[in-house]
């Protein structure tokens, strides 16, 4: 009998492990979508290309402690995006109302922000869960529309999308509207999220407490899907909704609930993403992309939430060498949404991607026993 | 009384200009869904058509060709390359058996992103100017009709009689051919249509690829009558027209109707201060421009239960399943 050898015990561990081949697909995926945006690159301007592509892999070590801030802080809203994504995908639901939450609870904490002052040193905290509830609320309704009336979630959570978007522009230009530069006023200092320790420790990169909130509810989450009742019936009602019905699951109620805490998870990402100095809510009418990049930050973290968390920082990192990118070389930081969209598309075929890889494997495995020379 | 014609003389050819491209794009999410591939990828696609269809209009303005020529070429582009992208949808939604969702997702962040990085590098702008106008002022006898010719045939579009040609032959060819029947048994029965001997991977590649074309060419369409540059964007044009093919019941004559009037409100939302009566009552352009995504939602609460929507859209066919 041969020895095992360590490629044994490494083919046995990944043909054992589903979560394993996933993550291998996961990669597959990153790798994927990067070699496109270098492709791209090298279509377009061969002499930089190189040069552009290390920025984007290795553009986070470039400033020290401030790059690692940023990249946090451009992690935070993907991350409860991907959140908002994930959470609902477990239940079976496809969020991709996100961007609409976002942009709905956006409205709210900024609203909140510019005009409860009286609430001194917990306004920030106000205007946030204003932002979440405001999102809770946009979620609920798709999830009431699957619930009762049938209706696909996807379809309701794009027209919603929209409607979120003419909403908040119609609100900013009557309630909050800064005639001189055409966009909404910023929130009162009071209302931004403040940076503590963190303007010190990573020497003044934007990172603020947004990080912690973003620990706690992936924190909140992976505790509510793994270890609760509620969680193990969103779970089921994801598997299998006729059959959680059947074993007396209140399945409307937990379609419900689903995207209503997704729908609070985004309105948190929209109200951290305009609760700080520099970035306001404007009248054009674009779908803000983050509410989209929650999609694929949720695909490659496998719809856990931890899996998200370190997705999302992994985009935080795109992010900042898409931001060097554009200081080092004459590409612009819209590849990293091409990079992005190419790694939706490669996690899209994920499930051949998993088959292909079990596959290769088994063969692997197969080979290797056929060596075994018969006694 | 002559107020209102003026009124009608300005607002009939701006709804036109809006139904033809509404209504062909939405026939491009007919074909599609009808198969049995849910496409939300029409915004991306066209992006996509409309970027490369405007460049090389662009290009094309300085060499001398007759400007309706140029617009042709131009369509023809948009479509062609819509159907090389919507390619990618066909291969993930049906070789693939992926997740229609996320495929058309990816797609529609990809065309954007692509078009501006391009367009950035290439003309150090995001924004690519048409470069020539593209109206048809009017045409020949025709716009002197009474009543009618200043609606249908003063400050129009080549596009505009192209695209109600193209949706007349796409209505027969899917309703009144073999193939058309095939397509729709598709997406209502794969299983059923395969037991038949019809190949339900080719047909529904057809369909995409059909769709492809359609929104693609609805992409420049968009540029060309909306727009004086290429910025990127159709601002949410391909979600509007889904919209059309749910409000309009997956059938040719509900997405006639209700393009004519998802356009009629865009026109409003645009222009309602220069028409009387409304301008009075001052109702800001976001409600209107919210409106037909509102409605919509209202229809599919109370219609979803009796919905026309292709049994079978969104599921990947496996013939292992019949």
């Amino acid at each position: 009998m041969r020895e095992k050898t360590w490629v044994d015990g490494l083919l046995d561990y990944f043909l054992d492990s589903s979560t394993a081949v996933k993550i291998l697909a996961s990669i597959i995926a990153i790798i994927g979508g990067l070699l496109v945006g270098l492709v791209i690159m090298l279509v377009l301007d061969p002499s930089r290309a190189f040069a552009g592509f290390s920025t984007i892999l290795f553009g986070l070590f470039r400033n020290g402690t401030q790059s690692i801030g940023n990249m946090l802080y451009y992690a935070v809203p993907i991350i409860l995006t991907g959140l908002s994504v994930a959470f609902a995908f477990r239940t079976g639901l496809f969020n991709i109302g996100a961007t609409g939450q976002l942009t709905f609870g956006a409205f709210f904490a900024v609203y909140v922000g510019i005009n409860w002052t009286f609430l001194g040193s917990f306004h920030w905290v106000v205007a946030l869960l204003a932002g979440g509830l405001a999102g809770a609320f946009w979620g609920m309704i798709p999830g009431m529309l699957k619930a009762f009336r049938n209706v696909n979630e996807v379809v309701a959570s794009i027209m919603l999308n929209y409607v979120a978007m003419y909403f908040s522009t119609l609100m900013v230009k009557t309630l909050i509207y800064n005639r001189s530069v055409a966009r909404a006023f910023g929130p009162a200092e009071s209302a931004l999220i403040p940076k503590g320790f963190f303007d010190t420790l990573t020497n003044g990169s934007s990172l603020n407490y947004g990080l912690f909130v973003a620990f706690l509810v992936t924190a909140i989450l992976h505790i509510i899907l793994s270890k609760t009742t509620f969680g193990f019936q969103l779970k089921s009602v994801g598997f299998n909704r006729d059959a959680s019905r059947y074993a007396g699951m209140n399945e409307k109620r937990n379609i419900i609930l689903a995207m209503t805490i997704a729908g609070f998870v985004s309105g948190l990402a929209g109200a951290i993403m305009f609760l700080v100095p520099g970035r306001f809510l404007t009248i054009e009418s674009n779908l803000l992309q983050e509410g989209f990049t929650g999609i694929a930050v949720s695909l490659l973290g496998l719809s856990s939430p931890i899996g998200v968390l370190i997705a999302g920082i992994f985009y935080g990192s795109l992010e900042i060498g898409g931001f060097y990118l554009q200081v080092t070389t004459n590409f612009v930081p819209e590849l990293i949404e091409i990079i992005i969209a190419a790694i939706i598309y490669i996690s899209a075929l994920a499930l051949f991607f998993q088959n292909a890889i079990y596959k290769t494997l088994k063969k692997r495995k197969d080979a290797r026993l056929a060596e075994v020379p018969h006694e | 009384m002559s107020e209102l014609f003026d009124t009608l003389n300005f607002l009939i050819p701006l709804i036109i200009a809006s139904m033809v491209p509404l209504s062909l794009v939405a026939l491009g999410g007919l074909f599609s869904e009808r198969s049995g591939v849910i496409n939300i990828a029409l915004e991306g696609i066209m992006v996509m058509g409309g970027f490369v269809g405007i460049v090389l209009m662009r290009v094309l303005v300085d060499s001398g060709l007759p400007l309706q020529v140029i617009s042709l070429i131009g369509l023809l582009t948009g479509a062609i390359v819509g159907v090389g992208y919507a390619a990618l949808h066909a291969f993930a939604s049906v070789t693939m058996k992926s997740n229609q969702i996320i495929s058309a997702t990816a797609l529609n962040l990809f065309a954007p992103a692509l078009s501006v990085f391009i367009a950035r590098i290439f003309f150090g702008t995001s924004n690519i100017n048409l470069g020539g106008n593209y109206t048809i002022n009017e045409v020949p006898l025709l716009s002197s009709i009474p009543i009618i010719g200043p609606w249908f045939f003063e400050s129009a579009y080549l596009s505009t009689y192209l695209g109600i040609v193209i949706f007349i032959v796409a209505i027969t060819f899917l309703y009144k051919t073999k193939l058309g029947l095939r397509i729709r048994a598709c997406g209502e029965n794969p299983q059923a249509a395969d037991s038949l001997g019809v190949n339900v991977y080719k047909i529904r590649y057809l369909g995409v690829l059909i769709s492809g074309a359609l929104a693609g060419m609805g992409g420049v369409i968009f540029v060309l009558s909306f727009a004086t540059r290429f910025q990127g964007t159709v601002a949410g044009f391909g979600f509007l027209a889904l919209a059309v093919m749910i409000f309009g019941q997956w059938k040719p004559r509900g997405i006639l109707m209700a393009a004519l009037f998802f356009a009629t409100v865009r026109v409003i939302a645009n222009a309602y201060t220069a028409i009387p009566g409304l301008r009075d009552l001052s109702i800001p352009s976001e409600i209107y421009s919210m409106l037909p995504y509102i409605i919509t939602l209202v229809v599919l609460a109370f219609a979803s239960k009796n919905s026309r929507a292709p049994k079978a859209a969104g599921e990947p066919y496996d013939a292992g399943k019949r």
